[in-house]
């Protein structure tokens, strides 16, 4: 079946089985490995992209079912070689460890932010509860959310450490 | 040992300190970007997707096995069955405990999830269809999912491979003095004994398992992409089983999505992986999914102890014993140094100075999953804290005696070190009661108890949980330790370029604890190279030194060790290059960071930067040294490092329905000088969020059939930010006297103190219910059911 | 167990119900709507359910959104989670919606999910099950035939069964506006996102200092059609005093037969749905009084 989605601001054509899960769409046939996978239960939050602006776990979701959609990954974060104040954020309070969980973890943190600039530190928590990490315990990743809704703009490294 | 020094660290050109101090990660920009390199995102031309077929049985027998219809879907190029494996010698393979495992099952099936065949497609679509295909004509048997049956006289036997084996039972193991305990326990004033269980949990990274083989048929080299904590270990035994040549198997470990001792194992899946490499002639991607990771990997603990502690009417602690029935699944498959099967569980006499101590352990097999030694348990440091906190607080109620109190009480003194415990343990260093001020301080942990008293006034009940744990980490001294006769001292090399930049070659293997940062700031620390200008090489047996890996918090004790020590050679070797350069004898130079100058003409010297460019000019070198500037070293450590810590928990507990809220958490942590406090934190935090996993919801239960009831995150419940406070942390620095920066290592420290501060602070709790001891997982369910004065057996399925 | 991929499968994305209907006659019994897909998907993927083909209804406008009508509040099948966690008419009338959403799965689920979803997978621990049999709505149901309502107690016949035939669509819920109504939501969960151990959601109108009408809701305890008219019998017509709510609460508990499962054995849930009733009519009865 036919698929026609922009991803990142690109533009994509795809000839895809309907059972075709959107994780595996986004990794296998359009080669952006930065988004992950960790459970079959709709549970970890690792898969966590974009469809039409809004967080959703692309384990749960077919493919056809993103046709004439926008999708972004977060490959899509950082613009223009400048990382996103959440990506700048998780490096500056060590928001990641192995680094899997992370993708899922700022697409999240950036819809949050683009919704609520300036969230508690409960409302993080609660906002980042589908996403599970098993390495950072949480806290530095809601310093890197508190991080980001601080230092909106400006301050931010070139994509290269 | 070098102690750190106190005067400030300079920073580089970009902001680093050249040596020790905070310093963002170099790694992060490429997993920031979505561009880590994990197995799965491994692509190579032509390469084909396993998929394994299991077992829905936990006992069975295998009448045959039809694969016809599967070999004949098309896409799919190979299906491997134990009858194929059997033929190259492949059926079984040996563990890290000298027993032996299936690879694909041939006569029997041994736990639910076991391995039964191996498909290999074009895709892993076609894969998972063909799996539907395969025909197995299973005889089910009796299975004994519970240990406490597993030693009954009508209990099947699970290993009946074994030439003449009629019984489930593993091996018996003791430590300690038994008569000297005996005795104490008999002459106590006071004695007080609790079954304990640390239930089977499970490390649960959130990357799973997995492999990419290629085995190429023109060079006849494998290239094993893989998820190992272990990448040369896992090298020499896929040489030693398989057969093939060592210098033509090169195993990747690239990024790694967490390991927490889930990754050290060899599993049937990477075999198979190669096998269908070779059977094929392309590369094969095989990728575990959540289900087959929570049931078929490394799970950890599943110690059933009893635990019993003897003490005076005043509360000064005379002997401690526990018995122990391990529960190790259908093979014996723990990674633990040679001479202990426990691990390092008799290092459960704790921090606490006492003279008698006793274990004993009776290991048995279960239909159930291999493993037990993982997440984080130091080689089974986890069961051994539990077990001493949480009977220390059993003491403490039964004294009627502050929990913190009766610590204080019995905890080691500083002047008592080097401290040889009972059960053999030399503790090096340590000053407990500074430790555990702090944590109190920062606690507040007398307005604490004077809070839970005004609260329990009015029918609110909070806790407050106390741990103090020593562990040893670090494995380990070649005499003493080796796992399948590898010893573990690991290799470093470093390489300092002509234009004074520098590459070290480790042998462990980071999983998201930031070697790529903290091993360049060792480096910097010890030349005054800037941390931006060392790259740190690892994972790739092809270019890296031979060790024994990362786990058991061993990456900085040994490793680290190595690390300082390879860079001492490079600095002692630039001495003689300097003074070459500067004309003058070796002795007449002195050292500052970055910098060998001429003793009383300081503006004479010559920066770790020029003279590797001198050592790669023509300047002439005196007799004896060698151009370059390499070093390598082979460290083999003494022993192990002690880091100790004190972690104080606060809980809300809801007796209406059992739910439990941890409001605060406090953590102490000693493990000597840190390198990067910003990274020393995050293992912390990371622990205690394990802890909080551990203590009230993780849990791998089973019913009497040995179906797993926890194959899925639906049932396998993780934490998430929400239950997780936001931690306290505090220090203290008390250097291992024998590690070259007297750094001890830390990143178990939380996981093995945690659960006991969080069951201790929920039993605290809910004592005024007469609550002496409930059994992890504290779920609502298993918290009210203690409430109600219920035993409640939480490891098997809830009735 | 092993690669979670769903088995082949057709698909057809509808336009409108009238399109999805027809798609759903063109595909055979096999065929199944999906919707949120939090639901099917993973049974899919598990290969426990194997729809021959699935007619996306996500994007037909017409069967979303959140609108007063007359003295009914009418919902959406196609209403995201969210969107009724966030609905300022479901807050002003009934606060137990967003109590109950707060806890349902996690936000980033709440995006996709929908009402209709989780009433037609009819879960036994349905947590919008539970409120809407507690506040006694409706179900309108739709098929080539024409439309019908059900009585949302009438709509679940077991566990993961409903009344929508498979050339059927769900296309709304209407839930009865009644002035002075207070209401709330009490669940237990072993973590958040879980299903509930035990929930209980209820209404309450308290007029001239006693209990004119009241609806209590449960899930997760074996509840028959997610409610306890036993419970609600024992209120309605006594005053909201503590002993009364008490009564009603040991009497709702003794209508459910909860299972024992790895969230709790069965007199756990029995007494969770006592407690939970009762601690949900406390809150709704002071609402009620404007406390």
């Amino acid at each position: 079946m036919q698929v026609n989605v922009t991803v990142n601001g690109v533009e994509h054509s795809a000839d895809v089985e309907p059972r075709t899960l959107l994780v595996h769409f986004i990794r296998d046939d359009l080669q952006l490995r930065g988004t992950h996978w960790g459970c079959d239960t709709s549970n970890c939050g690792a898969c966590t992209v974009w469809v039409d602006e809004e967080p959703v776990k692309s384990c749960t979701m077919l493919a056809v079912q993103a046709d004439a959609k926008t999708i972004s990954t977060v490959e899509g974060l950082a613009k223009g070689g400048v990382l996103d104040p959440v990506q700048q954020g998780f490096m500056e309070c060590h928001g990641l460890q192995c680094g899997y969980c992370t993708p899922g973890m700022m697409m999240t943190a950036r819809a949050l932010l683009d919704r609520n600039p300036h969230p508690g530190e409960e409302e993080i928590r609660e906002g980042i509860s589908g996403n599970i990490c098993r390495c950072t315990g949480y806290k530095n990743i809601v310093s890197a959310v508190q991080w980001a809704a601080e230092n909106p703009a400006d301050a931010t490294s070139e994509v290269t450490a | 040992m070098t102690a750190v020094e106190d005067a400030p660290v300079p920073l580089s050109a970009a902001g680093n300190p050249i040596g020790f101090g905070r310093m963002h990660r170099k790694e992060d920009v490429r997993f920031l970007r979505g561009e880590g390199n994990y197995v799965d995102d491994v692509q190579l031309p032509g390469m084909l997707y396993g998929a394994i077929l299991r077992s829905p049985f936990a006992h069975a027998r295998i009448n045959s096995v039809d694969t016809s219809a599967a070999e004949a879907l098309p896409g799919v190029k190979a299906v491997i069955t134990g009858a194929v494996l059997e033929t190259l010698g492949l059926a079984w393979m040996p563990t890290l405990s000298y027993d032996t495992q299936a690879v694909l099952a041939t006569d029997k099936v041994r736990f639910q999830g076991q391995e039964v065949a191996f498909v290999v497609a074009e895709s892993k679509y076609i894969a998972r269809d063909a799996l539907e295909l395969i025909d197995v004509d299973y005889e089910p048997l009796p299975a004994v999912a519970d240990a406490k049956k597993a030693l009954d006289a009508d209990a099947p036997v699970i290993r009946d491979d074994k030439e003449g084996k009629t019984d489930n039972h593993i091996y018996d193991w003791e430590a300690g003095n038994k008569e000297a305990t005996e005795a104490a326990f008999a002459a106590a004033e006071v004695v007080v004994t609790e079954d304990i269980l640390y239930p089977r949990v499970h490390p649960a990274p959130m990357e799973t398992c997995g492999s990419v083989a290629h085995m190429d048929p023109v060079t006849g080299k494998l290239k094993l992409w893989t998820t190992t904590q272990a990448p040369h270990a896992h090298r020499t035994v896929y040489a030693l089983v398989a057969g093939l040549p060592e210098q033509n198997i090169q195993v990747i470990s690239p990024d790694i999505g967490g390991g927490f001792g889930n990754k050290v194992p060899i599993y049937p899946g990477y075999v198979c992986s190669i096998v269908g490499s070779i059977v094929t002639g392309k590369p094969v991607k095989w990728m575990e999914d959540r289900s087959e990771n929570l049931m078929s990997t490394g799970f950890a603990r599943d110690y059933h102890m009893k635990v019993s502690i003897a003490s005076t009417r005043e509360g000064r602690i005379q002997a401690v014993k526990v018995d122990v029935l391990a529960d190790h699944g259908a093979f014996n498959g723990v990674a633990q140094p040679t001479k202990y099967p426990a691990g390092f569980f008799h290092i459960f006499t704790g921090s606490y100075d006492y003279p008698a101590a006793y274990c004993n352990v009776k290991a048995v097999y279960t239909n159930k999953a291999p493993g037990g030694v993982a997440y984080a348990c130091s080689f089974r440091i986890t069961e051994a804290v539990y077990a001493i906190e949480r009977i220390v607080d059993c003491l403490a109620a039964e004294l009627n005696m502050d929990s913190a109190e009766l610590r204080l009480k019995n905890l080691l003194r500083p002047e008592q070190f080097p401290y040889t415990t009972p059960t053999g343990w030399e503790y090096d260093s340590g000053d407990y009661e500074k430790t555990m001020r702090v944590a109190m301080g920062i606690a507040g942990y007398d307005e604490l108890r004077k809070e839970q008293a005004e609260k329990r006034a009015r029918g609110e009940y909070m806790g407050i949980g106390i741990s103090f744990f020593t562990e040893g980490v670090g494995a380990g001294p070649r005499k003493h330790m080796d796992i399948l006769g590898l010893g573990m001292a690991d290799g470093c090399d470093l390489r300092v370029h002509p234009t004074g930049k520098a590459q070290v070659r480790l042998s462990v293997q980071s999983q998201g604890q930031g070697h790529e940062t903290t091993f360049a700031q060792i480096v910097a620390h010890e030349l005054g190279i800037p941390p931006e200008d060392i790259e740190v090489i690892h994972g790739d047996t092809d270019n890296t030194p031979f060790g024994l890996g990362t786990y058991g918090s061993r990456s900085t004790p040994v490793s680290g060790a190595a690390a300082a020590l390879v860079a001492r050679k490079v600095r002692d070797k630039a001495r003689l290059i300097a003074a070459a350069a500067l004309e003058c004898a070796p002795d007449d130079l002195e050292w500052e960071l970055g910098r060998w100058f001429v003793k009383g003409d300081p503006e004479r010297g010559r920066t770790i930067q020029e003279i590797a460019m001198d050592a790669h000019s023509a300047l002439e070198l005196p007799e004896g040294v060698e151009g370059h500037l390499d070093a390598q070293v082979v460290y083999n450590p003494p022993n192990l490092t002690y880091p100790y810590g004190c972690y104080i928990c606060v809980v809300d507990v809801d007796p209406g329905t059992g739910q439990v809220k941890v409001r605060r958490f406090i953590a102490v942590d000693d493990c000597g000088p840190r390198i990067n406090p910003m990274i020393v934190e995050g293992q912390v935090h990371g622990g205690i969020a394990d802890g909080i996993g551990m203590a009230l919801m993780e849990l791998i239960a089973f019913d009497e059939d040995g179906n797993n009831l926890g194959g899925s995150f639906m049932d396998y419940l993780l934490p998430t930010a929400m239950e997780c406070p936001d931690y306290e942390l505090g220090e203290t620095v008390t250097p291992s006297p024998h590690h070259p920066i007297g750094a001890k290592g830390v990143g178990e420290s939380a996981t093995v103190g945690s659960p006991a501060a969080i069951v201790n602070a929920v039993i605290d709790a809910i004592s005024p219910f007469g609550v002496r001891h409930a059994d992890m997982p504290l779920t609502p369910a298993n918290v009210w059911r203690a409430i109600q004065g219920r035993n409640v057996r939480t490891d098997m399925a809830v009735e | 167990m092993a690669l979670q991929t769903p088995a082949p499968v057709d698909y057809a994305k509808a336009t409108s119900v009238v399109d999805a209907l027809a798609k759903l006659a063109e595909h055979g019994e096999e065929a199944r709507v999906i919707a949120g897909g939090h639901s099917l998907l993973p049974m899919m993927k598990l290969r426990l359910a194997r729809p021959d083909a699935l007619v996306d209804i996500n994007d037909i406008p017409e069967l979303a959104g959140i609108r007063v009508e007359g003295a009914e509040i009418v919902v959406g099948a196609m209403t995201r989670h969210r969107d009724i966690l966030e609905s300022g008419i479901l807050s002003e009338h009934y606060p137990i919606f967003r109590e109950a959403e707060k806890v349902i799965a996690d936000p980033i689920v709440r995006n996709r999910g929908t009402i209709g979803g989780s009433l037609c997978q009819a879960d036994p621990a349905s947590d919008l099950s539970a409120v809407g049999s507690a506040l006694k709505g409706t179900a309108v149901v739709v098929g080539l035939g024409g439309s019908r309502t059900v009585a949302l107690r009438e709509f679940h016949q077991g566990p993961y069964e409903t009344v929508v035939g498979p050339g059927e669509i769900l296309t709304e819920l209407r839930y009865p506006i009644r002035p002075g109504a207070g209401s709330a939501y009490e669940k237990v969960e072993r973590r958040a996102g879980d299903w509930g151990v035990a929930t209980s959601g209820v209404f309450v109108v308290v007029t001239g200092g006693v209990v004119a009408d009241c609806g209590i809701g449960l899930a997760a305890v074996g509840a028959d059609h997610y409610c306890s008219p036993e419970g609600e019998a024992a209120l309605i017509g006594k005053e909201p005093t503590e002993e009364n709510l008490a009564a009603a609460a040991a009497a709702t508990a003794a209508s459910c037969s909860p299972n024992s499962d790895q969230r709790g054995p069965a007199d756990y849930k029995a007494h969770l749905a006592h407690e939970l009733t009762l601690r949900a009519l406390r809150r709704a009865a002071r609402a009620s009084q404007g406390a």
